[in-house]
């Protein structure tokens, strides 16, 4: 007879193996991972960039033109059409072939010249509200400037003040740097949890559990296990994706290797945990893949990476102390980008290991209930 | 026809009796709708910020008024940075605002070198852009109060933007948010749902009994489709509803229209679930399969939360070949704008075109024979 640990051991080799030598399950290991990151990283962005604009100059001056110059000039607007009916406008917008429109008025360079303040009208696209302030901002960026210079010119100076505008972590607010960080998290735990919650019930599909079963492994012994090799591939995962996003994407990072390991490795356990569990109540692989995508779904939404949690209303914000992504994503973007310290980390492991602890249990509970 | 009948029958009885298809077209778009509506806010309400006054004089204190009393952000005061870098580090505050010593003789001597420095989290790139864009608005809306105390009224700037959103006034991402969120509820129907219930029917065998019979492989296919069309349907009734009464979102388009873009889309992501599961004719490939081919573009390459404009060109060639990305469209110019036909035609005929192509290429891979 083995001894327990021999067993175990035994049992991790088996499934390592039938991991890697399904064809199948080896192309599900490493494409979708591999094609996410791409898609992700290139694809998800909320910075708004190659701006459509109509602009209607009935201005003769040269103020306006002036404005449509620096406009045009803007690498941001790389597309401007011109129009001249104000009935223009309205199809341009609403069949989205502009997100704004500038409309410059008739006595628009009479106004400045006069020392009146000139109006100028912005009509943007609420139905992509978020994009359309951004490009609001950059609008009113342009013009202010050159309003400012005007006084300048005309050295009646108004009281101003220069802002000084820094984004720390992320000079250049590249959201390539917000994103890659937080799939290193996301990756790791659609691998992981597929793994688990797909390896029993996919054994019990085939009978195969049975044999286990039969075998002189205890049922502890079998979920330590089935936890193990999907712990190794759920951190394989995560610093293959660690390594890529330094390597090819040159995303900087400045914290501790080791502090990343040591939160890798506690919010991998509390996903195999979350895995195992739902491995435990389904019977099919079908269920097995629905319970999956019900947790996937919300975990991902609700863990800053789609949108961030102070935005959301405060009873919700409750709810997602549950997720453990929530916690692991703070973490990530805090070591790649902040130079997080441990006691920071800590604050947001530590709810990682209740969580994990709290999702075996019930999966070892519910799993020896029901091969009772 | 009589054999047409007959299977639709057969397929509604199926669809009714199996109590987890009942689960995936009504209680899951309820949760999606749920946890869209309420998890994905991109409106950044209330930003908490640090407020460093290092200048305490009576002009600092209108300033820091025109800060606390702003509705966009919440601000802390304290007298030295350094009280808030660590918040900044933990996401505690996303941004620290600055009043530098010299403030108030600087404004009074008219310098012209008056500095504010703003430092925004850049780990959080979107909010970090609404750090800066709101603090310049402040700061605008300040020095023209301060200007027109000092009875120099509208003059103080020379171009005055007035900036008008469209379609959505209030500027709430929920209002365009929640439409595009029905689009991925949609496709996981559609695609996810059909793939998965016609994959099971190759595994376990039925789809060969099927084909003993006299009915011809159309008939087969129209058999499956028209039932969860009919279903479809059904769960975008549901979603619309709550959409409008429990969400607030306007609807200004017509009911016609909204069936006949629904209509089409829904043909195109059956075409696409029937053909996935035709390909891969086993749950475990179907299911990731339709999860990488639907749901992730949906979620990602649909302009859904990310402007598809922002895109790198190539990725903005590929989202052409998703119905959904024109799905979203429709849906979110039904729901803000009204009927805009030009681009409601054009967004129909896209997935009517994709949809063919799906539906020729399954009548081409379902052959009635087993070995294929």
């Amino acid at each position: 007879m083995r001894t327990s640990a021999g067993r175990i051991f035994a049992l991790i080799v088996k499934e390592l193996l039938t991991m890697f030598r399904d064809p199948k399950g080896r192309v599900i290991l490493i494409v979708p991972p591999i094609m996410q990151m791409v898609v992700f990283a290139f694809a998800a962005t909320l910075e708004v960039k190659n701006i459509s604009v109509v602009i209607y100059n009935q201005d003769t001056g040269s103020h306006g033109a002036e404005i449509v110059h620096r406009l045009a000039g803007s690498p941001a607007f790389t597309d401007i059409t011109f129009v001249d009916r104000n009935e223009a406008i309205r199809p341009a917008i609403d069949q989205q072939k502009a997100i704004a429109a500038i409309s410059i008025p008739q006595d628009f360079s009479r106004d400045i010249e006069a020392g009146r303040a000139a109006r100028l009208q912005v009509i943007l696209d609420g139905r992509r509200s978020n994009a359309a302030q951004i490009v609001n901002g950059y609008i009113t960026t342009i013009i202010t400037a050159y309003g400012n210079e005007i006084e300048a010119v005309r050295g009646t100076t108004q009281p101003s003040i220069r802002i000084d505008g820094r984004n720390w972590f992320n000079e250049n607010l590249l959201y390539r740097w917000f994103t890659l960080p937080s799939l290193v998290g996301i990756l790791a735990m659609m691998i992981a949890l597929v793994v688990t919650s797909l390896s029993v019930a996919r054994e019990r599909e085939l009978g195969t559990f049975d044999q286990l079963l039969v075998s002189p492994l205890m049922p502890l012994e079998i979920l330590v296990g089935k936890t193990i090799p999907a712990v190794i591939i759920g951190i394989a995962e995560g610093l293959l994706i660690w390594t890529v996003a330094i390597t090819a994407f040159g995303i900087p990072f400045k914290g501790s290797f080791l502090l990343l390991l040591f939160a890798l490795f506690i919010f991998i356990m509390a996903t195999v945990g979350t895995g195992l569990f739902i491995s435990a109540i389904s019977k099919t692989q079908q269920q097995a893949v629905l319970g999956t995508f019900i947790f996937m779904v919300p975990a991902v939404t609700l863990s800053g990476y789609t949108a961030p949690v102070e935005n959301m209303p405060l009873w919700l914000q409750k709810v997602t102390y549950l997720n453990p992504l929530k916690y692991f994503l703070i973490t990530l973007k805090g070591l790649f980008l902040k130079d997080m310290s441990f006691h920071d980390v800590w604050t947001n492991t530590w709810p990682l290991l209740i969580i994990g602890g709290l999702t075996m249990f019930l999966a070892g509970w519910f799993f020896t209930k029901r091969l009772e | 026809m009589r054999r047409l009948t007959a299977l639709i029958r057969k397929e509604t009885r199926q669809i009714l009796r199996d109590p987890s298809t009942f689960l995936i077209a009504f209680l899951q778009p309820l949760i999606l709708l749920f946890i869209f509506g309420y998890g994905v806010n991109l409106d950044s309400n209330k930003i908490r910020i640090g407020l460093v006054v290092e200048d305490n004089t009576p002009d600092t204190a209108s300033l820091v008024r025109a800060f606390t009393n702003s509705r966009f952000l919440e601000v802390r005061l304290g007298q030295d940075r350094r009280e808030f870098e660590h918040d900044l580090v933990i996401g505690h505050i996303r941004g620290i605002v600055v009043i530098p010593q010299d403030f108030s003789i600087d404004m009074a001597l008219q310098t012209g070198a008056v500095n504010l420095q703003v430092i925004a989290d850049g780990a959080e790139p979107n909010i970090a852009s609404f750090v800066q864009n709101y603090t310049f608005g402040v700061v605008q809306v300040w020095l023209q109060h301060e200007a027109e105390d000092r009875g120099q009224s509208a003059a103080a700037l020379p171009i005055r933007v007035l900036p008008r959103f469209w379609y959505n006034a209030e500027l709430k991402s929920r209002n365009f948010l929640v439409p595009g969120s029905i689009a991925i509820i949609m496709t996981l129907i559609g695609t996810m749902l059909t793939a998965l219930v016609i994959s099971r029917e190759w595994e376990r065998g039925t789809m060969e009994s099927m084909m003993a019979t006299p009915v011809t492989i159309t008939q087969i296919l129209l058999g499956k489709l028209i039932p969860y069309f009919v279903m479809g349907i059904g769960s975008m009734t549901l979603c619309t509803l709550v959409c409008t009464l429990v969400y607030d979102v306007p609807f200004r388009g017509t009911y016609p229209a909204l069936l006949a873009a629904t209509s089409v889309f829904l043909l195109a992501a059956l075409g696409q679930g029937l053909l996935i599961s035709s390909v891969a004719k086993d749950q475990f490939v179907a299911s990731q399969i339709a999860l990488m081919a639907a749901f992730l573009p949906a979620l990602m390459l649909s302009g859904f939360i990310f402007e598809i404009h922002s895109m790198p060109r190539p990725i903005q060639l590929l989202t052409h070949v998703f119905a959904v990305r024109y799905f979203v469209t429709s849906l979110q110019t039904l729901f803000l704008t009204g009927n805009v036909w030009p681009l409601l035609i054009h967004c129909m005929a896209a997935m009517l075109v994709i949809s063919m192509v799906f539906f020729a290429l399954t009548t081409r891979k379902t052959k009635k024979r087993l070995d294929a």
